[in-house]
């Protein structure tokens, strides 16, 4: 029996800034994380990420990270994506300073 | 102390232009990640979680005025104003861009700095007794043997592609304060019975997942056969390592696979055919090198108004209580600057601390400066008359927090706020112990304590060694916890023992203070430190401490 899919996102560090960015459905690469094409197929998600993969010059060390909507968009479900989606806890830096962090209700 | 000579300094500049060259190609796309990857490591540069990191290397934690201004300079112009002390004796630089990276490292090669074999399977940068050349109880300053290994191991072309990455620690006084016993090759002195100098050698200890204290592979090694004899190791090392498995490739498993006294015979027998190759030029090297380690003109003056201030003065009789240690000159201090202000995180400077501390450090400290694996600042020669003027200056800064080897005198590594191989936070769990005991008042009546937080397995936070070590993990997509009881760094080192199930990230701060309400209650008097009364108690009280009673068998 095969699980369900979760949702995934494309994310990447941008391959200049090293800063966190995702892919989204217009195949650009936003800071925030709510602007993010949710992918809820599989197919459709190893599609997006050889997409992501191919842009040599602009991104580096794409993956797909699970995902879930949210009443702005894409949220992260893992803490680890939390903290890419934010910035460090110990100084506004980051997303977080630039304000890019994603507006979400549960952090 | 050592300046490059030109032959560093061509070395340092060719790598930066090579370097620079690569970037260029990567930007214009004619090398690919994969290709760009290993190049860029070799040069210091990681991909972390949100940007670029760039780790430069601080040999044997020895660093000068001019140098530590070039890090605030390269901080304010290409980074956020700050920089990140390791327990590697590197600095990190957390927010760099790709295309300014070779421009840093042209201004660290002004200063004779690079970020060269701070990653990748080699010997990496050789970490030293941060009291070097100061110390009361010490044999003699071992930077001189560090930096022989340190030119020894420079791109020696045998040594770049070792199985695994390669950790020497050293230091001149028996009394360790430089974890020798956790390295692949730890060095610590200590005289025969003729009262000669000499090294004890260990070998295959480490942290990490396997965690485990070194073993003794030479009682007695003379100091002149220091290089042919870690040649001799690197050499066994290197055929015997294992490269089929990343986890099974440091050499503790190459200790633990081949045994203590195989290896050791097969090091004693390399070590036969390296040491006539080596021919007198290794001691040639070193006894330029000791030139360049004497030990600066020390006043012969009296002690001034130490002892007044002293009396008179709470605030600096505290500082002077936890920060200052014993000089082997009459009249001299060493003085660590705390870099864990209550709430701060571990380890950081901002540019305008490390600018006044290069000041001071040339106003009242014979411009030393040596950086700590304890993630400290320490000025190793200063006057005693000098102190009250040195503290109000730090006071002013935000650096003149008294609490050395206390409980916020935490060593965190940077976990998931920076490190991409993270599996928890570790730098605001470090924040929160230190400003709770804070609150309590309660950090100079527990007394000398610490504290290692590591966010992942790998423990660059050394939490194996801790007194208390904490270890972030994931568990189930939550950040849990665990904690180990009575690790110990130095000469009597032992690996923490595991206490039992993790604690959610928000009981990490009340489960701390049980431990250490429990050791309060329990200690024989103040003398009784933490440790000791660990030893004393067994870990039975302060397992029922962290779970309550009926977990003890339990957990
Ligand atoms: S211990 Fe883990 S989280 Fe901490 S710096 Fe090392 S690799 Fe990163």
């Amino acid at each position: 029996m095969s699980r369900r899919f979760s949702p995934k996102v494309v994310t990447a560090n941008r391959l200049r800034e090293g800063d966190v960015v995702y892919l989204t459905a217009d195949d650009r690469w936003s800071p925030l994380h709510t602007e993010a094409e949710l992918i809820e197929d599989e197919a459709h998600a190893q599609l997006r990420l050889l997409h992501a993969a191919a842009q040599k010059l602009q991104v580096v060390g794409a993956y797909l990270a699970d995902a879930r909507p949210g009443p702005n968009g894409p949220e992260p479900t893992h803490f680890r994506e939390e903290f890419r989606s934010r910035g460090p806890s110990n100084y506004a830096h980051g997303k977080q300073a630039d304000g890019k962090q994603a507006e979400l209700p549960n952090v | 102390m050592y300046d490059y000579t030109d032959f560093d300094e061509s070395f340092v500049r060719a790598r930066v232009a090579q370097f620079t060259q690569q970037v260029e190609r990567r930007l214009d796309g004619s090398l690919t990640e994969e290709e760009f990857r290993p190049l860029r490591l070799m040069n210091g540069l990681y991909l972390q979680l949100h940007a670029y990191m760039l780790r430069v290397a601080i040999p044997y934690g020895t660093i000068n005025p001019r140098q530590m201004r070039q890090l605030a300079m390269i901080a304010q112009t290409y980074d956020k104003g700050y920089g990140h002390f390791t327990t590697r004796q590197n600095i990190q630089f957390n927010w760099p861009k790709l295309p300014d990276v070779p421009a840093i490292l042209s201004a660290l090669a002004d200063v004779g700095m690079h970020a060269i074999q701070t990653s990748g399977n080699t010997v990496r940068n050789v970490t030293a007794d941060h009291f070097a050349g100061a110390a009361a109880d010490e044999i003699e300053d071992p930077r001189p043997y560090a930096e022989l290994l340190r030119q020894w191991s420079t791109d020696h072309p045998e040594f770049q592609f070792l199985p695994r990455k390669f950790k020497i620690a050293i230091t001149g006084s028996p009394h360790d304060r430089a974890v020798t016993r956790a390295h692949d090759i730890g060095l610590r002195m200590v005289r025969n019975a003729a009262g000669e100098p000499g090294f004890e050698v260990l070998v295959g200890g480490g942290l990490g997942r396997t965690p485990i204290i070194g073993a003794v592979v030479r009682d007695f090694l003379p100091v002149a056969d220091l290089l042919p004899y870690v040649e001799a190791v690197l050499s066994v090392y290197n055929t015997l390592g294992r490269r089929d498995n990343k986890y099974k490739a440091r050499i503790k498993i190459t200790l633990q696979e081949t045994g203590k006294e195989e290896l050791s015979r097969m090091i004693e027998a390399r070590f036969a055919e390296m040491r006539p190759l080596f021919g007198g030029a290794d001691q040639r090297l070193l006894e330029d090198i000791r030139a360049a380690f004497a030990p600066p003109a020390f006043r012969n003056a009296p002690d001034g108004a130490f002892d007044d201030f002293y009396k008179a003065d709470p605030v600096f009789r505290a500082w002077a209580d936890t920060n200052l240690a014993a000089h082997r000159a009459p009249g001299y201090a060493i003085v660590t600057i705390s870099l864990k202000a209550h709430g701060q995180t571990p380890g950081d400077a901002t540019a305008e601390q490390m600018r006044l501390i290069a000041d001071l450090a040339e106003r009242y400290g014979h411009s030393e400066i040596r950086i700590s694996h304890e993630q400290n600042v320490i000025l190793p020669h200063v006057h005693k008359s000098d102190l009250p003027a040195l503290h109000a200056a730090l006071s002013q800064a935000g650096l003149a927090t008294a609490n050395i080897g206390l409980v916020s005198d935490i060593i965190a590594c940077p976990g998931m706020d920076y490190c991409a191989l993270a599996t928890a936070r570790s730098i605001p769990v470090a924040q929160e112990i230190a400003t709770r005991f804070q609150e309590l008042d309660l950090e100079h009546e527990i007394g000398p304590l610490k504290i290692k937080i590591s966010g992942c397995i790998n423990a660059c936070g050394h939490h194996h060694v801790g007194h208390i070590g904490i270890l972030g993990l994931d568990r189930a997509g939550v950040e849990n916890y665990q904690i180990t009881l009575g690790g110990d760094g130095t000469e009597t080192a032992a690996i923490g023992e595991k206490m039992g199930p993790g604690f959610a990230y928000d009981q990490v701060v009340p489960a701390v203070e049980r431990l250490l309400r429990t050791y309060l209650d329990l200690r024989t008097d103040a003398g009784e430190t933490f440790l000791a009364a660990t030893r004393r108690l067994g870990l039975g009280p302060f397992k029922t401490a962290l779970y309550g009673e009926g977990a003890r068998d339990a957990a």
